[in-house]
Protein backbone atom coordinates (compact mmCIF):
# COMPACT_ATOMS: atom_id res chain seq x y z
CA UNK A 1 0.00 0.00 0.00
CA UNK A 2 1.30 3.44 -0.93
CA UNK A 3 2.39 5.82 1.83
CA UNK A 4 -0.26 8.21 2.96
CA UNK A 5 0.40 11.80 3.87
CA UNK A 6 2.52 12.61 6.91
CA UNK A 7 -0.69 13.38 8.76
CA UNK A 8 -2.17 9.97 7.89
CA UNK A 9 1.10 8.22 8.76
CA UNK A 10 1.23 9.89 12.15
CA UNK A 11 -2.41 8.99 12.80
CA UNK A 12 -1.76 5.34 11.88
CA UNK A 13 1.17 5.22 14.32
CA UNK A 14 -0.75 7.03 17.04
CA UNK A 15 -3.85 4.83 16.82
CA UNK A 16 -1.83 1.63 16.63
CA UNK A 17 -3.18 0.83 13.17
CA UNK A 18 0.43 0.44 12.06
CA UNK A 19 3.93 0.33 13.47
CA UNK A 20 7.00 2.21 12.39
CA UNK A 21 8.73 -1.05 11.48
CA UNK A 22 5.80 -2.07 9.28
CA UNK A 23 5.79 1.34 7.58
CA UNK A 24 9.54 1.19 7.01
CA UNK A 25 9.25 -2.35 5.68
CA UNK A 26 6.51 -1.27 3.30
CA UNK A 27 8.56 1.74 2.10
CA UNK A 28 11.59 -0.47 1.49
CA UNK A 29 9.62 -3.11 -0.36
CA UNK A 30 7.84 -0.57 -2.57
CA UNK A 31 11.15 1.18 -3.24
CA UNK A 32 12.65 -2.15 -4.34
CA UNK A 33 9.57 -3.04 -6.35
CA UNK A 34 9.68 0.25 -8.27
CA UNK A 35 13.47 0.25 -8.68
CA UNK A 36 13.48 -0.74 -12.34
CA UNK A 37 10.50 1.42 -13.23
CA UNK A 38 11.51 4.62 -11.37
CA UNK A 39 15.06 4.41 -9.92
CA UNK A 40 14.21 6.82 -7.08
CA UNK A 41 16.95 5.61 -4.73
CA UNK A 42 20.69 5.26 -5.03
CA UNK A 43 20.90 3.14 -1.86
CA UNK A 44 18.39 1.79 0.62
CA UNK A 45 19.27 1.45 4.30
CA UNK A 46 17.53 -1.92 4.70
CA UNK A 47 18.29 -3.54 8.05
CA UNK A 48 19.49 -0.32 9.68
CA UNK A 49 16.19 1.38 8.85
CA UNK A 50 14.14 -1.59 10.06
CA UNK A 51 16.06 -1.57 13.36
CA UNK A 52 15.39 2.15 13.79
CA UNK A 53 11.71 1.50 13.09
CA UNK A 54 11.66 -1.09 15.86
CA UNK A 55 13.35 1.37 18.24
CA UNK A 56 10.65 3.91 17.48
CA UNK A 57 7.96 1.33 18.18
CA UNK A 58 9.68 0.54 21.46
CA UNK A 59 9.62 4.23 22.43
CA UNK A 60 5.93 4.37 21.64
CA UNK A 61 5.20 1.39 23.85
CA UNK A 62 7.16 3.05 26.66
CA UNK A 63 5.29 6.32 26.19
CA UNK A 64 8.48 8.14 25.11
CA UNK A 65 7.41 9.35 21.67
CA UNK A 66 9.93 11.98 20.52
CA UNK A 67 7.44 14.09 18.59
CA UNK A 68 5.21 14.21 15.55
CA UNK A 69 7.83 12.71 13.21
CA UNK A 70 8.74 9.75 15.43
CA UNK A 71 8.66 6.53 13.43
CA UNK A 72 7.91 8.24 10.10
CA UNK A 73 9.85 6.87 7.09
CA UNK A 74 11.70 9.61 5.19
CA UNK A 75 14.09 9.73 2.25
CA UNK A 76 17.09 12.04 1.88
CA UNK A 77 18.84 13.25 -1.24
CA UNK A 78 22.20 11.62 -1.98
CA UNK A 79 24.06 14.87 -1.22
CA UNK A 80 23.34 14.89 2.53
CA UNK A 81 25.90 12.89 4.44
CA UNK A 82 25.17 10.33 7.15
CA UNK A 83 27.85 8.98 9.43
CA UNK A 84 29.08 5.54 8.43
CA UNK A 85 27.20 5.56 5.13
CA UNK A 86 28.16 6.10 1.55
CA UNK A 87 27.18 9.49 0.09
CA UNK A 88 27.67 9.70 -3.63
CA UNK A 89 26.00 12.86 -4.98
CA UNK A 90 25.20 10.41 -7.81
CA UNK A 91 28.82 10.79 -8.95
CA UNK A 92 31.51 8.31 -9.87
CA UNK A 93 34.09 10.51 -8.16
CA UNK A 94 32.61 9.79 -4.72
CA UNK A 95 32.66 6.04 -5.18
CA UNK A 96 33.33 4.44 -1.81
CA UNK A 97 33.13 7.69 0.18
CA UNK A 98 31.85 6.92 3.68
CA UNK A 99 31.02 10.00 5.71
CA UNK A 100 32.61 10.42 9.14
CA UNK A 101 29.72 12.69 10.27
CA UNK A 102 26.02 13.40 9.76
CA UNK A 103 24.51 16.51 8.19
CA UNK A 104 22.60 18.73 10.60
CA UNK A 105 19.25 18.53 8.81
CA UNK A 106 19.38 14.73 8.81
CA UNK A 107 20.64 14.67 12.40
CA UNK A 108 17.60 16.74 13.43
CA UNK A 109 15.20 14.43 11.58
CA UNK A 110 16.77 11.41 13.26
CA UNK A 111 16.72 13.09 16.66
CA UNK A 112 12.97 13.58 16.12
CA UNK A 113 12.64 9.83 15.58
CA UNK A 114 12.24 9.77 11.79
CA UNK A 115 13.65 6.76 9.99
CA UNK A 116 15.75 7.41 6.90
CA UNK A 117 14.89 4.57 4.52
CA UNK A 118 17.35 5.53 1.81
CA UNK A 119 19.34 8.03 -0.23
CA UNK A 120 17.60 9.40 -3.31
CA UNK A 121 18.79 9.78 -6.86
CA UNK A 122 19.78 13.18 -8.25
CA UNK A 123 21.64 14.94 -11.02
CA UNK A 124 25.34 14.57 -10.29
CA UNK A 125 26.34 17.18 -7.67
CA UNK A 126 22.81 18.65 -8.03
CA UNK A 127 23.67 20.04 -11.46
CA UNK A 128 20.75 19.47 -13.76
CA UNK A 129 17.01 19.76 -14.15
CA UNK A 130 16.01 16.21 -15.07
CA UNK A 131 17.88 13.68 -12.85
CA UNK A 132 19.33 12.25 -16.06
CA UNK A 133 22.84 13.43 -15.12
CA UNK A 134 23.16 10.70 -12.48
CA UNK A 135 25.96 8.13 -12.58
CA UNK A 136 23.20 5.66 -11.75
CA UNK A 137 20.10 5.14 -13.89
CA UNK A 138 17.96 8.23 -14.60
CA UNK A 139 14.93 8.57 -12.31
CA UNK A 140 11.58 8.43 -14.13
CA UNK A 141 8.38 10.31 -13.50
CA UNK A 142 5.68 8.26 -11.73
CA UNK A 143 3.01 10.00 -13.83
CA UNK A 144 4.66 8.85 -17.05
CA UNK A 145 7.82 6.75 -16.97
CA UNK A 146 8.83 8.07 -20.40
CA UNK A 147 9.18 11.51 -18.82
CA UNK A 148 11.79 12.89 -16.44
CA UNK A 149 10.78 13.82 -12.88
CA UNK A 150 12.66 17.12 -13.21
CA UNK A 151 15.75 17.73 -11.13
CA UNK A 152 18.07 17.85 -9.55
CA UNK A 153 16.16 16.34 -6.56
CA UNK A 154 14.18 14.07 -8.91
CA UNK A 155 14.57 10.95 -6.77
CA UNK A 156 13.05 12.61 -3.69
CA UNK A 157 10.20 14.14 -5.74
CA UNK A 158 9.36 10.86 -7.49
CA UNK A 159 9.60 8.89 -4.22
CA UNK A 160 6.98 11.12 -2.59
CA UNK A 161 4.79 11.20 -5.73
CA UNK A 162 4.85 7.39 -6.00
CA UNK A 163 3.96 7.04 -2.31
CA UNK A 164 7.23 5.35 -1.36
CA UNK A 165 7.64 7.77 1.57
CA UNK A 166 5.34 10.50 2.93
CA UNK A 167 8.12 13.11 3.03
CA UNK A 168 11.66 13.57 1.74
CA UNK A 169 14.48 16.09 1.90
CA UNK A 170 16.00 17.73 -1.16
CA UNK A 171 18.25 20.66 -1.91
CA UNK A 172 17.46 23.67 -4.08
CA UNK A 173 20.17 25.85 -5.65
CA UNK A 174 18.21 27.16 -8.65
CA UNK A 175 14.93 25.28 -8.44
CA UNK A 176 16.08 21.73 -7.67
CA UNK A 177 13.25 21.16 -5.18
CA UNK A 178 10.45 23.22 -6.75
CA UNK A 179 10.83 22.21 -10.41
CA UNK A 180 10.77 18.42 -9.72
CA UNK A 181 7.91 18.97 -7.24
CA UNK A 182 6.02 20.71 -10.05
CA UNK A 183 6.74 17.96 -12.58
CA UNK A 184 5.84 15.18 -10.10
CA UNK A 185 2.71 16.78 -8.62
CA UNK A 186 3.90 17.14 -5.02
CA UNK A 187 4.67 20.02 -2.68
CA UNK A 188 8.28 21.28 -2.75
CA UNK A 189 9.43 23.89 -0.26
CA UNK A 190 12.67 25.86 -0.52
CA UNK A 191 13.08 27.82 2.71
CA UNK A 192 14.81 31.19 3.06
CA UNK A 193 18.57 30.97 2.41
CA UNK A 194 20.14 30.18 5.79
CA UNK A 195 16.93 28.88 7.40
CA UNK A 196 18.21 25.29 7.37
CA UNK A 197 21.86 24.49 8.11
CA UNK A 198 23.97 23.41 5.14
CA UNK A 199 26.40 21.52 7.37
CA UNK A 200 26.86 18.13 5.73
CA UNK A 201 25.19 19.14 2.47
CA UNK A 202 27.81 18.49 -0.21
CA UNK A 203 28.24 21.96 -1.69
CA UNK A 204 27.35 23.00 -5.23
CA UNK A 205 26.95 26.81 -5.03
CA UNK A 206 27.27 27.88 -1.43
CA UNK A 207 25.55 31.28 -1.64
CA UNK A 208 22.47 29.67 -3.24
CA UNK A 209 22.19 26.12 -1.82
CA UNK A 210 19.36 25.46 0.60
CA UNK A 211 17.88 22.25 2.02
CA UNK A 212 14.11 21.87 1.88
CA UNK A 213 11.19 19.50 1.94
CA UNK A 214 9.04 17.39 -0.38
CA UNK A 215 5.62 16.44 0.95
CA UNK A 216 2.07 15.79 -0.15
CA UNK A 217 0.68 18.92 1.51
CA UNK A 218 1.86 22.32 2.68
CA UNK A 219 0.84 21.35 6.22
CA UNK A 220 3.13 18.31 6.09
CA UNK A 221 5.98 20.42 4.73
CA UNK A 222 5.47 22.92 7.57
CA UNK A 223 5.81 20.12 10.09
CA UNK A 224 9.13 18.92 8.69
CA UNK A 225 10.52 22.44 8.29
CA UNK A 226 9.84 23.12 11.97
CA UNK A 227 12.09 20.18 12.85
CA UNK A 228 15.01 20.84 10.48
CA UNK A 229 15.16 24.67 10.60
CA UNK A 230 17.25 26.80 12.93
CA UNK A 231 20.67 28.16 13.63
CA UNK A 232 23.58 25.75 13.66
CA UNK A 233 27.00 26.72 15.00
CA UNK A 234 28.49 24.42 12.33
CA UNK A 235 27.12 26.64 9.53
CA UNK A 236 27.99 30.28 10.02
CA UNK A 237 25.55 31.26 7.27
CA UNK A 238 22.59 29.69 9.07
CA UNK A 239 20.31 32.42 10.36
CA UNK A 240 20.29 32.98 14.14
CA UNK A 241 16.54 33.67 14.25
CA UNK A 242 13.93 31.82 16.30
CA UNK A 243 12.02 29.07 14.49
CA UNK A 244 8.24 29.24 14.85
CA UNK A 245 6.06 26.14 14.79
CA UNK A 246 5.15 26.75 11.17
CA UNK A 247 1.95 24.68 11.40
CA UNK A 248 0.49 27.21 13.86
CA UNK A 249 0.07 29.78 11.10
CA UNK A 250 -2.09 27.51 8.95
CA UNK A 251 -5.59 28.79 9.69
CA UNK A 252 -6.94 28.75 6.13
CA UNK A 253 -7.69 32.47 6.27
CA UNK A 254 -6.32 34.53 3.38
CA UNK A 255 -8.76 37.41 3.63
CA UNK A 256 -6.92 40.68 3.27
CA UNK A 257 -3.66 39.06 2.14
CA UNK A 258 -2.21 40.46 -1.06
CA UNK A 259 -1.04 38.15 -3.83
CA UNK A 260 1.27 39.83 -6.33
CA UNK A 261 1.46 38.70 -9.94
CA UNK A 262 4.83 39.68 -11.45
CA UNK A 263 3.93 40.75 -14.98
CA UNK A 264 7.30 39.56 -16.37
CA UNK A 265 6.40 35.96 -15.43
CA UNK A 266 3.10 36.10 -17.30
CA UNK A 267 3.44 38.50 -20.22
CA UNK A 268 6.90 37.90 -21.57
CA UNK A 269 7.18 34.31 -20.41
CA UNK A 270 9.05 32.95 -23.42
CA UNK A 271 8.08 29.40 -24.09
CA UNK A 272 5.67 29.05 -21.17
CA UNK A 273 2.91 26.64 -22.11
CA UNK A 274 -0.53 28.34 -22.26
CA UNK A 275 -2.15 25.59 -20.18
CA UNK A 276 0.41 26.24 -17.43
CA UNK A 277 -0.40 29.96 -17.36
CA UNK A 278 -4.11 29.18 -17.36
CA UNK A 279 -3.86 26.77 -14.40
CA UNK A 280 -1.80 29.29 -12.42
CA UNK A 281 -4.32 32.08 -13.12
CA UNK A 282 -7.13 29.79 -12.01
CA UNK A 283 -5.27 29.02 -8.76
CA UNK A 284 -4.84 32.74 -8.14
CA UNK A 285 -8.57 33.24 -8.81
CA UNK A 286 -9.29 30.58 -6.16
CA UNK A 287 -7.31 32.56 -3.61
CA UNK A 288 -9.08 35.75 -4.70
CA UNK A 289 -12.49 34.15 -4.18
CA UNK A 290 -11.33 33.19 -0.67
CA UNK A 291 -10.75 36.86 0.14
CA UNK A 292 -7.18 37.53 -0.97
CA UNK A 293 -6.50 40.69 -2.95
CA UNK A 294 -4.60 40.30 -6.21
CA UNK A 295 -2.36 43.00 -7.63
CA UNK A 296 0.08 43.31 -10.50
CA UNK A 297 3.70 43.89 -9.56
CA UNK A 298 6.91 44.14 -11.53
CA UNK A 299 10.24 42.35 -11.12
CA UNK A 300 11.95 44.22 -13.97
CA UNK A 301 15.24 42.29 -13.97
CA UNK A 302 13.60 38.88 -14.31
CA UNK A 303 14.92 38.24 -17.80
CA UNK A 304 18.50 38.44 -16.50
CA UNK A 305 17.95 35.89 -13.73
CA UNK A 306 18.97 32.75 -15.65
CA UNK A 307 22.27 34.12 -17.04
CA UNK A 308 23.05 35.68 -13.64
CA UNK A 309 22.37 32.37 -11.97
CA UNK A 310 24.52 30.33 -14.33
CA UNK A 311 27.50 32.68 -13.95
CA UNK A 312 27.35 32.80 -10.15
CA UNK A 313 26.48 29.14 -9.61
CA UNK A 314 29.19 27.83 -11.93
CA UNK A 315 31.79 30.17 -10.41
CA UNK A 316 31.01 28.87 -6.93
CA UNK A 317 30.87 25.28 -8.20
CA UNK A 318 34.31 25.52 -9.78
CA UNK A 319 35.69 26.55 -6.42
CA UNK A 320 33.72 24.02 -4.34
CA UNK A 321 34.46 21.05 -6.57
CA UNK A 322 38.21 21.67 -6.53
CA UNK A 323 38.24 19.55 -3.38
CA UNK A 324 37.63 16.41 -5.42
CA UNK A 325 41.22 15.76 -6.31
CA UNK A 326 41.68 12.05 -5.73
CA UNK A 327 43.79 12.67 -2.60
CA UNK A 328 41.61 12.85 0.49
CA UNK A 329 38.48 10.94 -0.51
CA UNK A 330 36.72 9.53 -3.50
CA UNK A 331 38.11 8.01 -6.61
CA UNK A 332 41.73 8.19 -7.75
CA UNK A 333 42.82 7.28 -11.27
CA UNK A 334 44.88 4.13 -11.38
CA UNK A 335 48.66 4.28 -11.65
CA UNK A 336 49.09 8.00 -12.21
CA UNK A 337 52.46 8.91 -13.69
CA UNK A 338 52.72 12.08 -11.62
CA UNK A 339 50.62 14.45 -9.51
CA UNK A 340 49.25 16.39 -12.49
CA UNK A 341 48.28 13.21 -14.25
CA UNK A 342 46.55 12.00 -11.09
CA UNK A 343 44.45 15.19 -10.77
CA UNK A 344 43.65 15.29 -14.47
CA UNK A 345 42.63 11.68 -14.86
CA UNK A 346 40.86 11.37 -11.48
CA UNK A 347 38.64 14.29 -12.47
CA UNK A 348 38.25 13.36 -16.14
CA UNK A 349 37.17 9.85 -15.19
CA UNK A 350 35.20 10.82 -12.10
CA UNK A 351 33.02 13.72 -13.24
CA UNK A 352 30.17 13.50 -15.76
CA UNK A 353 29.72 15.91 -18.70
CA UNK A 354 27.39 18.45 -17.04
CA UNK A 355 29.65 18.80 -14.01
CA UNK A 356 32.67 19.29 -16.29
CA UNK A 357 30.78 21.88 -18.30
CA UNK A 358 29.95 23.90 -15.19
CA UNK A 359 33.44 23.64 -13.69
CA UNK A 360 34.95 24.86 -16.98
CA UNK A 361 32.43 27.69 -17.28
CA UNK A 362 32.94 28.72 -13.65
CA UNK A 363 36.71 28.67 -13.95
CA UNK A 364 36.46 30.80 -17.07
CA UNK A 365 34.16 33.46 -15.58
CA UNK A 366 36.45 33.76 -12.55
CA UNK A 367 39.63 34.09 -14.62
CA UNK A 368 41.49 37.39 -14.37
CA UNK A 369 40.55 38.72 -17.81
CA UNK A 370 36.84 37.93 -17.54
CA UNK A 371 36.11 38.35 -13.83
CA UNK A 372 34.66 41.87 -14.11
CA UNK A 373 32.70 41.24 -17.31
CA UNK A 374 31.04 38.05 -16.10
CA UNK A 375 31.30 37.26 -12.40
CA UNK A 376 31.30 40.75 -10.92
CA UNK A 377 28.65 41.87 -13.38
CA UNK A 378 26.44 38.94 -12.37
CA UNK A 379 26.88 39.82 -8.70
CA UNK A 380 25.78 43.38 -9.45
CA UNK A 381 22.71 42.20 -11.36
CA UNK A 382 21.99 39.95 -8.38
CA UNK A 383 21.73 43.10 -6.27
CA UNK A 384 19.21 44.54 -8.75
CA UNK A 385 17.18 41.32 -8.62
CA UNK A 386 17.15 41.43 -4.82
CA UNK A 387 15.94 45.03 -4.92
CA UNK A 388 13.15 44.00 -7.32
CA UNK A 389 11.92 41.55 -4.69
CA UNK A 390 12.25 44.04 -1.82
CA UNK A 391 10.07 46.51 -3.74
CA UNK A 392 7.54 43.84 -4.68
CA UNK A 393 7.11 42.75 -1.06
CA UNK A 394 6.32 46.33 -0.09
CA UNK A 395 3.18 45.88 -2.19
CA UNK A 396 2.20 42.27 -1.55
CA UNK A 397 2.51 39.39 0.90
CA UNK A 398 3.31 36.62 -1.55
CA UNK A 399 4.08 36.38 -5.26
CA UNK A 400 2.34 33.81 -7.46
CA UNK A 401 3.90 32.46 -10.68
CA UNK A 402 4.24 29.20 -12.58
CA UNK A 403 6.97 26.94 -11.13
CA UNK A 404 8.14 25.56 -14.47
CA UNK A 405 7.31 26.69 -18.00
CA UNK A 406 5.90 23.30 -18.96
CA UNK A 407 4.82 19.92 -17.64
CA UNK A 408 7.23 16.96 -17.46
CA UNK A 409 9.33 16.53 -20.60
CA UNK A 410 10.56 13.31 -22.20
CA UNK A 411 13.73 11.49 -21.20
CA UNK A 412 16.57 12.54 -23.47
CA UNK A 413 14.62 15.50 -24.86
CA UNK A 414 17.00 18.18 -23.54
CA UNK A 415 20.22 16.37 -22.68
CA UNK A 416 21.88 17.45 -25.93
CA UNK A 417 21.05 21.12 -25.47
CA UNK A 418 22.28 22.39 -22.09
CA UNK A 419 20.99 25.91 -22.66
CA UNK A 420 17.49 24.61 -23.27
CA UNK A 421 17.75 22.53 -20.10
CA UNK A 422 18.84 25.66 -18.17
CA UNK A 423 15.66 27.45 -19.26
CA UNK A 424 13.64 24.88 -17.25
CA UNK A 425 14.72 27.00 -14.26
CA UNK A 426 13.51 30.31 -15.67
CA UNK A 427 10.86 30.88 -12.94
CA UNK A 428 12.76 29.37 -10.01
CA UNK A 429 16.31 30.79 -10.02
CA UNK A 430 15.27 34.27 -8.85
CA UNK A 431 14.18 33.03 -5.41
CA UNK A 432 17.67 31.59 -4.87
CA UNK A 433 19.42 34.73 -6.09
CA UNK A 434 17.25 36.86 -3.78
CA UNK A 435 17.42 34.30 -0.94
CA UNK A 436 13.65 34.28 -0.40
CA UNK A 437 11.49 31.24 0.46
CA UNK A 438 9.33 29.65 -2.23
CA UNK A 439 7.05 26.67 -2.58
CA UNK A 440 5.62 24.73 -5.51
CA UNK A 441 2.10 23.33 -5.23
CA UNK A 442 0.11 21.13 -7.63
CA UNK A 443 -2.48 23.35 -9.38
CA UNK A 444 -3.77 21.32 -12.33
CA UNK A 445 -2.98 18.85 -15.06
CA UNK A 446 -2.22 18.94 -18.74
CA UNK A 447 -2.26 15.71 -20.76
CA UNK A 448 -2.37 13.82 -17.47
CA UNK A 449 0.81 15.49 -16.17
CA UNK A 450 0.90 17.81 -13.14
CA UNK A 451 1.29 21.61 -13.31
CA UNK A 452 2.93 23.57 -10.49
CA UNK A 453 2.01 26.91 -8.90
CA UNK A 454 4.94 28.73 -7.31
CA UNK A 455 4.41 31.02 -4.34
CA UNK A 456 7.33 33.15 -3.13
CA UNK A 457 7.47 35.02 0.18
CA UNK A 458 9.64 37.60 1.88
CA UNK A 459 12.83 36.42 3.60
CA UNK A 460 12.11 34.43 6.80
CA UNK A 461 8.37 34.73 6.20
CA UNK A 462 7.75 31.01 5.62
CA UNK A 463 4.78 31.17 8.00
CA UNK A 464 2.80 33.44 5.71
CA UNK A 465 3.96 31.60 2.60
CA UNK A 466 2.82 28.25 4.02
CA UNK A 467 -0.41 29.78 5.30
CA UNK A 468 -1.36 30.82 1.75
CA UNK A 469 -0.20 27.48 0.33
CA UNK A 470 -2.25 25.56 2.88
CA UNK A 471 -5.29 27.78 2.31
CA UNK A 472 -5.10 27.03 -1.41
CA UNK A 473 -4.92 23.30 -0.71
CA UNK A 474 -8.02 23.48 1.48
CA UNK A 475 -9.83 24.81 -1.59
CA UNK A 476 -8.36 22.49 -4.25
CA UNK A 477 -7.79 18.79 -4.73
CA UNK A 478 -4.89 18.64 -7.20
CA UNK A 479 -2.47 17.63 -4.45
CA UNK A 480 -4.50 14.56 -3.49
CA UNK A 481 -4.38 13.09 -7.01
CA UNK A 482 -2.04 10.12 -7.34
CA UNK A 483 -0.24 8.72 -10.37
CA UNK A 484 -2.61 5.92 -11.50
CA UNK A 485 0.12 3.30 -11.43
CA UNK A 486 1.06 4.16 -7.83
CA UNK A 487 -2.35 5.05 -6.34
CA UNK B 1 31.67 20.90 -25.20
CA UNK B 2 33.38 24.02 -26.65
CA UNK B 3 30.27 24.77 -28.72
CA UNK B 4 27.99 24.40 -25.65
CA UNK B 5 30.18 26.74 -23.60
CA UNK B 6 30.24 29.27 -26.44
CA UNK B 7 26.45 29.25 -26.66
CA UNK B 8 26.08 29.65 -22.89
CA UNK B 9 28.54 32.56 -22.75
CA UNK B 10 26.81 34.23 -25.68
CA UNK B 11 23.53 33.92 -23.79
CA UNK B 12 25.19 35.48 -20.73
CA UNK B 13 26.27 38.46 -22.84
CA UNK B 14 22.79 39.92 -22.30
CA UNK B 15 23.99 41.06 -18.86
CA UNK B 16 26.30 43.56 -20.56
CA UNK B 17 23.22 45.64 -21.47
CA UNK B 18 22.20 46.13 -17.81
CA UNK B 19 23.22 49.45 -16.28
CA UNK B 20 25.06 48.51 -13.08
CA UNK B 21 26.93 51.77 -12.58
CA UNK B 22 27.41 52.24 -8.84
CA UNK B 23 25.53 49.02 -7.95
CA UNK B 24 27.34 47.07 -5.24
CA UNK B 25 27.84 43.34 -5.92
CA UNK B 26 25.94 40.77 -3.85
CA UNK B 27 28.12 37.92 -2.66
CA UNK B 28 25.69 36.86 0.03
CA UNK B 29 21.99 37.63 0.56
CA UNK B 30 21.60 37.70 4.31
CA UNK B 31 23.41 40.45 6.20
CA UNK B 32 25.23 38.43 8.83
CA UNK B 33 28.26 39.29 10.85
CA UNK B 34 30.92 36.65 11.18
CA UNK B 35 30.10 34.77 14.36
CA UNK B 36 32.97 34.17 16.76
CA UNK B 37 33.14 31.49 19.39
CA UNK B 38 35.38 31.27 22.43
CA UNK B 39 38.87 30.17 21.59
CA UNK B 40 38.47 26.96 23.55
CA UNK B 41 40.11 23.68 22.56
CA UNK B 42 37.82 21.08 21.04
CA UNK B 43 38.54 17.46 20.25
CA UNK B 44 39.51 17.14 16.58
CA UNK B 45 38.37 14.40 14.27
CA UNK B 46 40.25 11.16 14.91
CA UNK B 47 43.23 11.19 12.47
CA UNK B 48 42.53 7.63 11.38
CA UNK B 49 38.95 8.54 10.60
CA UNK B 50 40.18 11.62 8.72
CA UNK B 51 42.24 9.54 6.31
CA UNK B 52 39.86 6.59 6.23
CA UNK B 53 38.42 7.74 2.89
CA UNK B 54 41.78 8.38 1.21
CA UNK B 55 42.47 6.22 -1.84
CA UNK B 56 46.01 5.82 -0.47
CA UNK B 57 47.12 6.57 3.09
CA UNK B 58 50.00 5.74 5.38
CA UNK B 59 49.30 6.08 9.09
CA UNK B 60 47.65 9.46 9.45
CA UNK B 61 49.07 10.83 6.17
CA UNK B 62 47.64 11.04 2.65
CA UNK B 63 49.92 9.49 0.06
CA UNK B 64 50.35 11.24 -3.29
CA UNK B 65 52.67 10.65 -6.26
CA UNK B 66 56.17 12.01 -5.72
CA UNK B 67 56.33 15.77 -6.48
CA UNK B 68 60.00 16.56 -5.79
CA UNK B 69 62.39 15.43 -8.50
CA UNK B 70 65.94 14.27 -8.24
CA UNK B 71 66.07 12.82 -4.75
CA UNK B 72 66.68 9.22 -3.93
CA UNK B 73 63.86 7.32 -2.30
CA UNK B 74 64.43 7.51 1.46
Amino acid sequence: MASGTLEETREALHSGASTSRALVESSLSRARGSEERLACFTRLRGEAALAEGSQSDERRVQGDVLGPLDGVPVAIKDNMVMRGEESRCASRILEGFVSPYTSTAVERLCAAGSVVVGHTNMDEFAMGSSTEHSCFAPTRNPWDPDCTPGGSSGGSAAAVAAGLVPVALGSDTGGSIRQPASLCGVVGLKPTYGRVSRYGLIAYASSLDQIGVFARSAADAAEVLTVIAGHDPQDSTSVPEPVPTFGDALDGDVSGLVVGLPSEYFESAEGCAPEVLEAVREAVATLERAGARVCDVSLPHTRYAVPTYYLIATAEASSNLARFDGVRYGRRAEEPKDLGDMYRRSRSEGFGPEVKRRILLGTYVLSAGYYDAYYRKAQQVRTLLRRDFQRAFEQCDVLATPTAPEVAFGLGEKTDDPLRMYLSDIFTVSANLAGVPAVSLPCGFSRGLPIGLQLMGAALDESRLLKVADAYQRLSDHHVQRPPEFA
Amino acid sequence: MARDLGAILEYAESLATVDTEGVPPTAHVIPLTTPLRDDAPQSPIDPELAVANAPLAAGSAFVVPRVIEGEEEG
